[in-house]
């Protein structure tokens, strides 16, 4: 091990495509946490309100996402759905799989948010004459959101780690990307340890642009 | 006018009221007093209908709360509410807590809905906190922010629900001062309260309830000095 020679040059030759390709893992993270808020705030509103099939359905999503690993998640959108002949594009496979998982684990924040939010605020802007949905949207969700904001962020983190399960299902996102160039100049330490470098500024630039809107979107 | 006719309300199998006939003339304050648990809070939200009822009517104005096809949203625009836990909203600085339901319920423009939101908030002594968030007020400020921010609608009737009885001691006396305020401008007051002296001092009636049932209704001096109900006179005796 200490003979080892570092070659760093086929490394930095190819870090334009590296960046590129955090630029797409950072893409399909955020997108799947957009895609994640809308179905998971729909699925934490489902389980507190309503009961019957759209229940179970919320229900069996949420605990599937929870307590499966992540890679089978992905492995079932495109392993699982192309066996039945519906082959999706790897960024496809790894934004559903992200997305589902975001969803379980997000719809699980959101209750806990809306549970924090006394009800007596629903009680209060009622008696002011606001409609349900005025309500909730001026009312609870603000206060909803800046209970979640910071595992929100969190969230957005861990999608971007995990969308390194990308390269397991031929999606050419960092990780994938590195692997490529690793396996065609067994450079690999090299090439994984720039690629965790990146995945780490990356975290941290995600962290602190979070910390600067919340300093900006949260006034109390 | 709110004219209550033959209210029950339930809670499961627990009946809280059992059928109250009760009219509230305009320009009246009424006080309702009474134990925990005898109704009298669960009576304010079936006023504005926070609270489905199962039996009886609630008519205010001419129009019948718990009525299908009644327009609830634009009825509780005439019934303004302040609660226990004055429940001001948090992400919101006074000026907003104010002028939110004016501009978003009644569609006024901005700078209407500032200028109103201003002057309730004068009105109750709150001018210097207009871009103060609740949680740097104390509960005195924020139930007359609650207050500011019901009358902020020109409500014709103002419910409290013993808006004084999550307060410090100390603290009583203002939004006490406040409820006396609206009461002398002529606003027609229903007040939920334990505080007997607001009670005997601001009230043109006072109903005592127990147990669902209202007991007995009548001028404070005949409450307070002269309560023909064993009951009435067994409570005031214990608060005093």
């Amino acid at each position: 091990m200490f003979d080892y020679n570092f070659h760093w040059r086929p490394v930095l030759k190819n870090l334009p495509d590296l960046l590129g390709a955090g630029l797409l893992t950072l893409q399909v993270a955020v997108l799947a946490m957009v895609v994640g808020i809308v179905i998971g705030l729909a699925l934490a509103l489902i389980r507190m309100h309503m009961r019957g099939p759209l229940y179970w359905l919320a229900t069996g999503w949420v605990e599937l996402a929870r307590n499966t690993p992540a890679l089978f998640q992905l492995f079932f959108f495109g392993f699982g759905l192309g066996a039945f002949g519906l082959h999706l594009s790897p960024f496809a496979i790894v934004l559903c799989g992200l997305s589902f998982n975001c969803a379980g684990y997000l719809a699980e924040n959101f209750r806990g948010g809306f549970q924090a939010v006394p009800e007596t605020q629903l009680r209060a802007a009622r008696s002011l004459g606001m409609t349900a949905w005025q309500a909730y949207t001026r009312i609870i969700i603000p206060q909803v959101f800046r209970i979640v904001y910071h595992p929100l962020t969190n969230q957005l983190v861990w999608a971007v780690l995990m969308s390194s399960l990308g390269m397991l299902v031929g999606f050419r996102e960092l990780s994938g990307e590195t692997q490529f160039f690793a396996s065609r100049t067994f450079r690999i330490f090299e090439y994984f340890a720039a690629t965790a470098v990146i995945y780490y500024v990356i975290v941290k630039i995600i962290l602190l642009a979070s910390r600067l809107l919340a300093a900006r979107l949260f006034r109390y | 006018m709110i004219e209550i006719r033959g209210l029950e309300k339930y809670f499961g199998a627990l009946q809280v009221l059992k059928g109250i006939d009760l009219d509230v003339a305009k320009g009246e304050v009424l006080s309702v007093i009474g134990a925990s648990g005898s109704g009298k809070s669960t009576l304010l939200y079936c006023i504005n209908g926070l609270e489905p009822i199962q039996k009886g009517s609630v008519i205010v104005d001419g129009t019948d709360v718990h009525a299908k096809g009644t327009d609830i949203n634009k009825l509780r625009q005439k019934l303004g509410m302040v609660f226990q836990q004055w429940n001001s909203f948090p992400h919101l600085t006074a000026l907003e807590n104010v002028a939110l339901a004016p501009k978003i319920v009644k569609g006024k423009s901005k700078a209407e809905a500032r200028d109103i939101a201003e002057k309730q908030l004068r009105h109750v002594g709150l001018d210097d906190k207009l871009n103060v968030f609740p949680s740097a007020l104390s509960g005195g400020q924020q139930q007359r922010l609650a207050i500011a921010r019901a009358l902020a609608m020109e409500p014709t009737y103002m419910l409290f629900d013993e808006a004084t009885s999550a307060l410090d001691p100390e603290l009583v006396g203002e939004v006490l001062d406040t409820m006396r305020l609206l009461a002398e401008e002529g606003m027609t007051m229903i007040c939920v309260t334990h505080e007997m002296g607001f009670a005997r001092d601001v009230s043109d009636r006072v109903a005592y309830f127990h147990q669902g049932v209202m007991e007995e209704i009548g001028p404070p001096e005949q409450i307070f000095g002269n309560a023909t109900s064993g009951h009435t006179r067994k409570f005031l005796a214990n608060v005093r």
